[in-house]
């Protein structure tokens, strides 16, 4: 089934679908991800992890550990500086280093989840390591756990750490809490507003823990030079952030690490925060060889960080005719381990599609005794979408207004003023209903048992930021290209496309490579659906001062002044001559030398990204089964760079949506132990559970880039559950307000009766 | 002069003022305006390196990236709000 | 410890000797030992498919099989697929289509399509997922690999290339069962 696009602009190379240049290497398996990577005398490193959720380690003895033959080197946190409460920059906000610290290697005698890195050794194989590990005696005093967020809110619930204090933006309680930070927003007058309202649903919801579950582990290698300089080849999302994390762990200044990123296994937020590098590299400071470690599998599920677990409550009060009049959200998600989770984002995302004159959210980040929550992909508005869309759907129903019709009389638009103060800029969030409407999928009839269409919309701010590019004009008319971008889903591609529109050439003169930390300058994570926006900024910007030096190399071989040179199209024009990109790049010798362009932006706009998903369902009646059937994405992307990459995000993004909305799910025993860390067990979608994902790409050119381009990686996983369950109450009657609606739950529920 | 929105969390300081105009070319001077009307308000924006750790301020729609010294102009609208990153 | 055993196999038809431990997995070999580190390790526990490599023709996932059982077999890796430069359709249609973003599981889906492709002309879409379920990939949300497939089938059909004989059973061998004749 087709994708459709409006066409605002006509480009030579923006909106075609070029091979990526990339991939020959990644589909004859000769891509280096960061496993792959050999360097001679490697040695092999583990990590020894707590049983327990919650503990005090009263002792640890690694002798047994150390004298076994294979084993070359053994670190606790007792080896890393003790960081206090210093607080860093890392580009997408404020980190505290002692609790990235403690993350990465427990510090300060205690554990606070099950798989929290107590210890660990360097070993000749890695078989040899891991058997080495159970020679570290470590001594616990199990302590008792809090997983559910609404527990570990309570006055006596146990307290994850012992010095976090309840932060209000800048005010800070005078009582230890598990509760680390409340925001509240309010906007109008809540209270008379509700009064007024002709119809008012609240409602309660709650989501459970879920991994970004990339394919790719963890991994690292790092090497301590002799000369004290240490080189990190890993797979991050940011390798300049993984630089500075290293560096303020280890406590040694950014300029003697080197990060050199590897070609990544997917991300999705899950690996911005380090783990092993600093790891890696104190091991091998030990024992003077180059360490590489590989998480396993359930070390990726208990020792990384998956997205909050979440309680909503969202209470919307709308007229008769059905226009929205009053708003309340209560939110409550997990921090994890340290504070610092996704309630920010959440709070700011919740009523983020509609106009509410008035409105109030409270939300607050909470300590459990889970891994630290790490962001996932629109981290935090998955879990406050599925609570807004869900209370729209039951509201428009009740109203007996269509679902699309009530979300246009609502929508944020241009000059619409956000609960949480700005107003948004040009958006595309009605397009998408728009489109959404005129689709087929919404148009065609829905027959059968037991089947039912639902339907919800998402927003992401998308981000800004810093980056970094350069590149040179080779004499045959291609042009090298490096970018600080590490390249998870084909956006070196995208990126040297805007290189290419910029100068006139085709994609295939253009040869982008990602630059690690020493070959290029700063550039902010791979993620916050930035890349394509903001290193295409950049890279749009190396093309103008290309441009403008060709430009003057043609006025010198002309003997014209520059200001007299026209160029268009890769055709330099003046005084009825021409020459085109090619033909002058092989005259840059004899016209003074090589052309190198360069530039660093940093954008500061959110480039706001709408979508709007349909889907079918059906649900069978005696298992609780749900068959997506039918899926429809529809997303504003500004401008569709390389529409099939586009897609490809909007279609992984929903079956991630989908996986989460239907069967993920960290289960927990009793004493807050994960018990399904494996891919068996943490049920992820197959080919076989979803159907094709069709796509609808609507453009509304974002006024803040020169191509148009807004982010879309992250906006498609915020509708799927909404959407899911709206279909789900369609098919059976049954409103489910519980993630994932997988079938024991809904079976529950389906026999309960409620509805 | 600019207008400053006063976030709820800090209408405590303020009298429960949540908007007003201010003078200043700069963020670090509207703070200090801000300041000079109700004392603590500078604790809460600020820390010893600038803009408080986990704040964003958000200048016309655009997150601020020059710190205090990012540039305000009479027109502009000023937010302060939780920084988010994105995943 | 042990002493390492010899073994004898063939690798994308060429015949490789190597030493490995019992205990090693044929996964960890043909990466660690042979430095073919096309083929991926996602889970180590057969569940994720990035590891999918051909033995005796049948998709096995290379990380559930002892390195000592390649004694004698024909093991077909990612690495094999391409021939004298030129791509095979699959992967040219992989890279058309569109059908990879980070590309680390490309290769185990690349390695189960070419099992199902050499056995099946025109397999539906649904039986195409059937195959392919034990691939997982996390970026794609399979459409596009889908597709891929789908166009190589029609590619190698237009080229005159036959599959080989069905197996018994009228369908790729499942995945661990290995028929030696």
């Amino acid at each position: 089934m087709a994708s459709s696009k409006r066409e605002t602009k006509q480009y030579k190379v923006i909106g075609t679908r070029p091979v990526r240049h990339d991939g020959a290497d990644k589909v004859t398996g000769r891509a280096i991800y960061g496993a792959d990577f050999r360097v001679s005398g490697t040695v092999h490193g583990k990590i020894l992890r707590s049983p327990h959720a919650h503990a005090k380690i009263k002792s640890i003895d690694a002798r047994a550990a150390e004298e076994h033959p294979g084993v070359v080197a053994v670190v606790t946190g007792a080896d890393f500086p003790d960081l206090k409460d210093k607080i860093a920059n890392l580009g997408e906000g404020a980190v505290n280093l002692a609790h990235l610290g403690a993350n990465v290697l427990a510090h300060h005698g205690k554990v606070q989840y099950k798989g929290h890195a107590v210890a660990a050794l360097a070993a000749l194989s890695p078989h040899v390591a891991e058997e080495a590990l159970k020679l570290i005696k470590v001594e616990y005093e199990p302590l008792e756990s809090v997983t559910w967020v609404l527990d570990a809110m309570k006055d006596d619930a146990p307290l994850v750490l012992d010095n976090v204090f309840t932060k209000s933006m800048g005010k800070k309680s005078d009582k230890p809490s598990n509760i680390a930070t409340h925001i509240h927003f309010e906007t109008g007058k809540v209270d008379e507003a509700f009064k007024k309202a002709d119809v008012v649903i609240e409602r309660e919801f709650k989501t459970a823990s879920v991994h970004q579950g990339y394919i790719e582990p963890h991994v690292a290698t790092a090497l301590w030079n002799e000369d004290g300089h240490v080189t990190i080849w890993t797979s991050t999302q940011g390798a300049f952030t993984a630089r500075q994390q290293t560096a303020e762990l280890l406590q040694i200044p950014v300029s003697r690490v080197t990060v050199v990123p590897c070609e990544i296994g997917g991300g999705f937020g899950g690996k911005i925060a380090v783990y092993l590098e600093p790891v890696a590299a104190m091991l091998s400071r030990k024992c003077g060889r180059p360490v590489k470690m590989v998480m396993n599998r359930d070390e990726v599920f208990e020792g990384t960080g998956p997205t909050p677990g979440s309680f909503v409550r969202v209470k919307l009060g709308a007229t008769k005719a059905g226009k929205l009049v009053a708003g309340e959200a209560w939110l409550a998600y997990d921090a994890g381990a340290f504070p610092g989770g996704m309630i920010g984002p959440g709070c700011m995302c919740v009523f983020s599609c509609y106009e509410i004159p008035s409105a109030r959210v409270d939300g607050y980040d909470v300590l459990v005794n889970k891994p630290k929550t790490q962001a996932y992909r629109a981290p935090g508005a998955t879990q406050a979408a599925f609570a807004c869309e869900s209370v729209i759907d039951e509201l428009a129903e009740k109203l007996g207004i269509d679902p699309i019709e009530f979300r246009l009389m609502n929508a944020a638009k241009e000059g619409t003023r956000r609960v949480d103060g700005p107003v948004y800029p040009r958006i595309g969030f009605v397009e998408t209903l728009e489109a959404a409407r005129a689709s087929e999928h919404w148009k065609s009839k829905l027959v059968g048992k037991n089947r039912g269409r639902g339907i919800a919309s998402g927003f992401w701010f998308n981000i800004g930021l810093k980056s970094s590019a350069a590149a040179h004009v080779n004499p045959d008319g291609t042009v090298s290209l490096v970018e600080g971008s590490t390249d998870i889903g084909g956006t070196r591609t995208s990126v040297a496309m805007q290189l290419a529109e910029t100068l006139g050439i085709p994609a295939e003169a253009v040869q982008p490579r990602v630059g690690d930390t020493d070959s290029v300058g700063y550039t902010d994570v791979t993620g916050g659906s930035r890349v394509t926006f903001a290193t295409g900024l950049a890279a749009y910007e190396v093309g103008r001062d290309i441009e403008r030096q060709m430009r003057e190399r043609a006025a010198l071989l002309w003997e014209c002044d520059a200001a007299k040179v026209e160029s268009a199209d890769g055709v330099y024009r003046a005084n009825g001559k021409s020459i085109t990109f090619r033909e002058l790049a092989g005259k840059l010798d004899e016209t003074g030398g090589p052309v190198v362009g360069r530039a660093t932006v940093n954008p500061e706009g959110s480039s706001n990204g709408f979508a709007t998903h349909i889907v079918d369902v059906e649900v069978d009646p005696d298992t609780a089964k749900v068959t997506i059937l039918r899926y429809t994405a529809v997303q504003d992307a500004g401008k569709a760079i390389h529409p099939s990459y586009v897609e490809g995000q909007m279609q992984g993004g929903a079956v991630q949506g989908i996986g989460w909305a239907l069967n993920e799910e960290y289960v927990f025993d009793e004493n807050g132990r994960m018990q399904n860390a494996s891919y068996l067990d943490y049920r992820m979608p197959t080919a076989l559970d979803v159907p094709a994902i069709d796509t609808i790409i609507v453009e509304v050119f974002n006024p803040a880039h020169p191509y148009g381009v807004r982010g879309v990686g992250e906006t498609p996983i915020v509708s799927p559950p909404a959407a899911i369950a709206g279909a789900i109450y369609r098919a059976t009657g049954v409103r489910m307000r519980e993630l994932p609606m997988s079938p024991p739950r809904l079976w529950a529920e389906m026999n309960r009766g409620s509805g | 002069m600019a207008t400053v929105y006063i976030p709820s969390q800090w209408r405590d300081l303020t009298g429960e003022v949540a908007k007003l105009e201010l003078d200043g070319g700069s963020l670090g001077q509207i703070i200090a305006a801000l300041e000079a009307r109700f004392a603590g308000i500078a604790q809460r924006a600020c820390d010893a390196d600038g803009i408080a750790a986990g704040l964003a301020v958000s200048i016309d729609g655009a997150i601020a990236s020059r710190g205090l010294r990012s540039p305000v102009t009479p027109a502009s609208e000023i937010h302060f709000l939780p920084a988010i990153g994105g995943g | 410890m042990a002493r390492k055993i010899h073994v004898a196999t063939t690798i994308n038809g060429e015949a490789v000797e190597f030493l490995c431990e019992a205990r090693q997995s044929l996964l960890e070999v043909l990466r660690d030992t042979l430095g073919l580190t096309g083929s991926k390790e996602g889970c180590n526990n057969g569940n994720c498919g990035a590891c999918t490599v051909l033995v005796d023709a049948q998709p096995v996932d290379s990380c559930l099989v002892l390195a000592v059982e390649a004694e004698g077999a024909e093991i077909t890796t990612i690495e094999g697929i391409a021939r004298d430069s030129q791509l095979h359709p699959i992967q040219q249609c992989f890279l058309e289509d569109a059908a990879l973003q980070c590309g680390v599981c490309t290769p185990g889906f690349i390695m189960s399509a070419k099992a199902l492709l050499d056995r099946v002309a025109n397999p539906s879409d649904e039986e195409i997922r059937f195959q392919l379920a034990g691939n997982l990939c996390r970026c794609t949300g399979y459409d596009k690999i889908i597709r891929a497939v789908k166009d190589a089938a029609g590619r190698l059909a237009a080229s005159g290339q036959k599959p080989a004989a069905a197996n018994p059973n009228g369908s790729p061998a499942r995945r661990g069962q290995r028929q030696r004749t």
